[in-house]
């Protein structure tokens, strides 16, 4: 079977619908299916559980909390990455906040799917962020799956999941496919997957630059045994597995679609100095600091990690 | 853990035997004197001298704490209902046992006429591990599922979205409760009530909004702040919306049945502005800064308008001042119970973050 991406979160989402009766989803154009992953879904479940909403982000993720808190496990879907920006409060004031104030009352299941997140290639700076980090740091469980099947286990995981979780599907990745010849299965949050093994430098690589990781290590084969680890999952970040890939290699470069600072390039370089055996300067590949992504493609290009600067550190590491 | 069946471990203290109710209650209904670790039942608001006994009980658990905040045992602040009674009591008197309520940073009277043991709740104020959220939220985060309770707040405007989304949860799973949002008049401006009156209206959902307006969000004057009013928002998302005196337990609770009633049986939201006032200050930390935005001539004036003895007149002062002694041994009780509530242990200051039980890093390497 030949799967692409779009299409893994798709069935991810028929398949939770049609396991759990608590499952629902809320979003803009989900009807129709704007965004994809929504794609014929209402005619199969039927518009009590594939809800349509007004362009009322803040009212419509709070209403995901009152409803989790009443037996139900949305998902929301959200067409624009920024539009996270609206729903901070919602997500972290409310829905993740909610277990610890309330003493251990309830956790609040909801699942934030966020298709196309960052670069579009063209759609400017109210479109184009990928803050994932900032979830992270809030202690909102957080995933970027880099593969179809990934992304369908993962969103299975998020779904299932008795707390808040982001899962972003990073606009760069959509375009993956996938031959799987196995069943789809769930992933586990909170596990990372090497993707190629090495022995000179670990490469942690995050969404969509898990791709442009592989590609350059291959590139690079001759030079450097390059490590492709990909977290999967941000927060809980699997910090015991990356421990084991830098007992290999004692080598470290991130690339991260990250603002540089406080990103989670940022965190993975503190933590491995702090814990783990480091025999080189770390190095990390990050959008600039503050990045808003200008319109021109050659400017929203010049501010996201590319594949130079990711040469240029592996080679700088093993100096 | 699952959502909406909340932890069946309860604390390892328990609260004093109380006295006995006054009267039997009706079905699906307990006394509010229920022992404190008892299954919770949604206090019985059914007649006059229970929604007196109701009234004076809030008011004093409220006396009560502004006591403890002055001395030192409940840190932080409070943001005291004394006042607004009326608004707590004639809405929850409308209540059956499903239905929920969001209710906000001024929320013990909520919490407390929906059944909340003020045992747990003094406790919970004290930040001690016999409190109804363990000793984790405090005055702005008390919460309780078990009785629909789903947790005041500390963002102004926020229960509101969460109260539609209870509702539109219970309807579909074919219950016909009814979800109340409490709000002031300081959430009207919050862009985020407008969306959920919108939303509520659209998909006729069995909301009640209770705008309790005590005139002041904080110390911005409602007139100085609210364009139109409160029940003209309402009326434009094509909600009834009713204006009604908020000092008056039994003209908020016969609007509120009317509303409840409608919206039970599909006939959509309702909105109720109670016109109200708090006595005290916006929090408990005003006292100490001499602020001067109310006059005094203001405050006596709606210190006249009372709610209790209003309700006292109407079951005789006899048996108020019988009801009364009742409130002042159970708060008591109450009292000491929170007091003998052990303080939890630092070591558990992360506990609860997480329903799936994930530890989070601590901040520092061993």
């Amino acid at each position: 079977m030949r799967l692409s991406y779009t299409k893994a979160l798709n069935r991810a989402l028929a398949d939770e619908l049609d396991t759990d009766p608590a499952v629902c989803v809320f979003g803009e154009d989900i009807g129709a299916g704007m965004a994809g992953p929504t794609l014929g879904l209402l005619d199969r479940f039927g518009s009590e559980r594939i809800v349509d909403t007004p362009l009322s982000e803040q009212a419509f993720t709070a209403m995901a909390v009152g409803a989790a808190l009443a037996g139900r496990r949305p998902v929301l879907e959200f067409q624009i990455p920024s539009l996270l920006f609206l729903v901070f409060e919602q997500l972290v004031n409310q829905a993740h906040k909610f277990s610890l104030m309330s003493g251990g009352q309830s956790g609040v299941p909801l699942t934030c799917l966020v298709p196309g997140s960052g670069s579009r290639s063209g759609w400017a700076g109210q479109h184009s962020d990928h803050p994932y980090s900032l979830f992270a740091h809030s202690g909102v469980k957080t995933v970027v799956p880099a593969t179809p099947t990934d992304a369908y286990g993962l969103l299975r995981s998020a779904i299932q999941d008795p707390d808040p979780v982001v899962v972003f599907a990073p606009a760069a990745a959509l375009p993956v496919r996938e031959t799987v010849t196995w069943d789809l299965a769930p992933v586990p949050l909170g596990r990372a997957r090497v993707h190629r093994a090495g022995t000179d430098v670990t490469l942690v690589a995050v969404g969509h630059l898990v791709h442009d990781a592989l590609a350059v290590a291959e590139e690079l084969a001759g030079e450097i045994s390059v490590e492709v680890f990909d977290p999967r999952t941000l927060y809980p970040f699997d910090w015991a597995a990356l421990g084991e890939s830098l007992e290999r290699t004692g080598r470290l470069v991130v690339i991260d679609d990250s603002n540089r600072s406080c990103g989670i390039g940022a965190e993975v370089l503190a933590t491995a100095a702090e814990e783990f055996r480091l025999i080189a300067p770390p190095r990390r590949i990050t959008r600039p600091d503050g990045t808003v992504l200008p319109f021109a493609p050659e400017l929203d290009r010049a501010l996201q990690p590319d594949r130079e600067q990711l040469r240029h550190a592996l080679r700088a590491v093993m100096k | 853990m699952t959502p909406g069946a909340p932890a069946g471990t309860a604390p390892a203290d328990s609260a004093p035997a109380d006295t006995a109710p006054v009267d039997t209650a009706p079905a699906g209904t307990a006394p509010d004197t229920s022992p404190a670790d008892a299954p919770p039942a949604v206090a019985a608001l059914d007649t006059p001298e229970r929604r007196y006994r109701m009234l004076r009980l809030i008011r004093s658990f409220e006396e009560r704490a502004l006591g403890l905040v002055k001395s030192g045992v409940i840190t932080g602040g409070i943001h005291p209902y004394i006042g607004q009674e009326a608004v707590a009591v004639g809405v929850c008197a409308a209540l059956g046992p499903a239905d929920r309520l969001a209710s906000t940073h001024r929320g013990h009277g909520h919490v407390l006429a929906r059944g909340l043991d003020p045992a747990r709740m003094l406790a919970e104020l004290a930040g001690r591990v016999g409190g109804s959220n363990r000793g984790r939220g405090g005055s702005m985060h008390a919460a309780d599922l078990r009785l629909g309770i789903l947790g005041a707040n500390g963002i102004v405007g926020a229960g509101a979205p969460i109260a539609v989304g209870a509702a539109w949860a219970d309807r579909q799973a074919g219950s016909d409760a009814v979800a109340v949002a409490f709000f002031g008049d300081g959430a009207l401006n919050q862009g985020v009530l407008l969306e959920s009156l919108n939303l509520a209206a659209m998909w006729r959902l069995p909301v009640l909004f209770v705008c309790e307006n005590n005139g002041y969000a904080t110390t911005l004057p409602a007139g100085t702040a609210v364009a139109g009013s409160a029940v003209g928002r309402a009326a434009a998302f094509g909600i009834p919306a009713t204006e009604v005196d908020g000092m008056d337990t039994e003209a908020v609770r016969a609007a509120a049945e009317e509303a409840v009633a409608r919206a039970r049986n599909g006939g959509g939201p309702a909105f109720l502005e109670c016109r109200t006032y708090r006595f005290e200050g916006h929090h408990t930390m005003e006292r100490l800064m001499k602020l001067h935005y109310r006059t005094p001539e203001e405050v006596a004036a709606w210190r006249e308008r009372d709610p209790l003895p209003r309700a006292a007149a109407a079951i005789g002062a006899g048996r108020a001042a019988a009801l009364d002694a009742e409130v002042d041994a159970r708060l008591a009780a109450a009292e000491e119970f929170a007091l003998a509530s052990p303080h939890p242990d630092p070591a558990g200051a992360a506990d609860h973050l997480y329903a799936s039980g994930l530890r989070p890093r601590a901040g520092a390497v061993a």
